[in-house]
């Protein structure tokens, strides 16, 4: 135990390579996404071989947050830290704005056409421009505003005759 | 009894119990659509509930969601009568989806200002998420408003049947003054007049006579722990499956 505790303090673990190792936690429900990708890191502390990440849960009901929570503990022991600890940030709500420019390509690359960047809170207006995904068109309506998973909606686009679903704005 | 355990109880327990209602649709929605619509709000509201609970787990050294979900009596439900209510037909559901979402909605808009603060960050990280439902209530009940004599009919018997319950959901609690004192909750009937506002000129816009608002005891009881006969039997189905395997882990 002696000795395997010296090993895994020998190397400095640097706040980069936490966030390397964040970026291969993926979302189960949309695994070409990883949770760096979808903004749902809000703080990492590195204190010698001690980690602490938090998590913004997404949606309040989404069913992937429990395993991404014990798939970014298992990836930071990997890295060699002898202390890791998750938490749920319960304080910072999550927002669609958070995923990032790879986040919204990937999405777009999926199928799934991202959500739209708003400033004030999105209305009614907001939720039925959507751009299709497979041809580009903006000619599409809203079909439902639920889809496969909670965070996605479901549009039509008169363009190529295709239902498309779409990341919502939260 | 806490004032504050009080207001998040019956609040988890409105949650759980439509949600459960909603689930209920699962397979049997009218459309396809629908059914994803009704299963997506219950997953949402339960999810809901469970938050909620876990509030009062970590706050308030409450016993673990799961207990509360599964292992109360009818008697421990803070819950109010309209949700109980068997979901009837599509019609009753919709309707009252209406009533309650727009009630829920306004109660988190109000204690985004909570002073009990972990209550304050919850209605913020959940306003988003509740919009949808009442948008999809508000599409849906405008559609079927302006489509056929049959379906504005049956909207309007709905709207009679919901609207009286949906009183119980303002229920006053025993510690309305507590609440609003110490800038938890500012109150019930502050809620019921801002609901009303909302309610009335949308369903006055799609043609439906709206019932006069009353204090009468239609649908009252449920925050006393009284509740309607449709209550236990719900609860045995929803605790079927963890009293069948109480020590199986999931």
């Amino acid at each position: 135990m002696v000795t395997e505790h010296i090993k895994q303090r020998t190397p400095v673990l640097s706040l980069q390579a936490v966030w390397d190792a964040l970026a291969q936690v993926h979302d189960p429900e949309l695994p070409d996404l990883s949770i760096v990708d979808l903004g749902m890191v809000s703080e990492i502390k590195v204190n010698d071989n001690r980690v602490q990440v938090k998590i913004i849960p997404t949606y309040t009901a989404c069913p992937a947050t429990a395993l991404i929570q014990l798939n970014v503990a298992e990836q930071l022991r990997g890295l060699g830290f002898a202390e890791v600890e998750v938490l749920r940030d319960s304080q910072t709500p999550w927002s669609s704005n958070r995923i990032s420019e790879s986040g919204r390509k990937k999405l777009q690359a999926l199928g799934l056409a991202p959500p739209p960047q708003f400033d004030s809170p999105w209305t009614e207006q907001t939720l039925g421009q959507a751009t299709c995904p497979f041809c580009g068109s903006n000619d599409t309506h809203l079909h439902s505003l639920f889809g496969t998973t909670l965070c996605r909606s479901t549009h039509f686009c008169t363009g190529c005759g295709q239902l498309f679903e779409r990341f919502k704005p939260l | 009894m806490n004032p504050t355990v009080e207001l998040i109880t019956k609040m988890a327990d409105d949650a759980l119990i439509i949600g459960h209602r909603h689930s209920e649709w699962t397979g049997l929605g009218p459309i396809l659509e629908e059914d994803i619509a009704m299963a997506s709000m219950a997953q949402d509201k339960i999810g809901h509930a469970l938050a909620l609970y876990t509030l009062l787990q970590e706050h308030f050294a409450g016993p673990d969601p799961d207990t509360m979900a599964f292992s109360r009596k009818p008697a421990d439900f803070r819950c109010c009568h309209l949700v109980e209510h068997p979901n009837g037909d599509y019609d009753f559901t919709l309707m009252r989806h209406f009533l309650f979402d727009h009630a829920e909605w306004l109660r988190y808009q109000m204690l985004r200002q909570s002073s009990f603060a972990p209550m304050a960050h919850f209605a913020n990280r959940i306003s988003g998420e509740l919009k949808y439902h009442i948008l999809h209530a508000n599409t849906l009940l405008q559609r079927l408003a302006r489509g056929s004599e049959e379906s504005h009919a049956r909207l309007q018997a709905a709207l009679n049947d919901a609207f009286p319950l949906a009183m119980g959901i303002f229920e006053p609690g025993p510690y309305e003054q507590e609440l609003a004192g110490t800038g938890v909750f500012a109150g019930e009937e502050i809620l019921k007049n801002r609901w009303f506002l909302e309610v009335e000129h949308r369903l006055l816009s799609w043609g439906f006579q709206v019932p006069a608002l009353s204090d009468a005891p239609a649908g009252w009881g449920g925050r006393k722990g009284y509740h309607t006969e449709f209550l236990q039997p719900l609860l045995d189905e929803m605790a079927a499956v963890i009293r069948s395997q109480p020590e199986a882990s999931w």
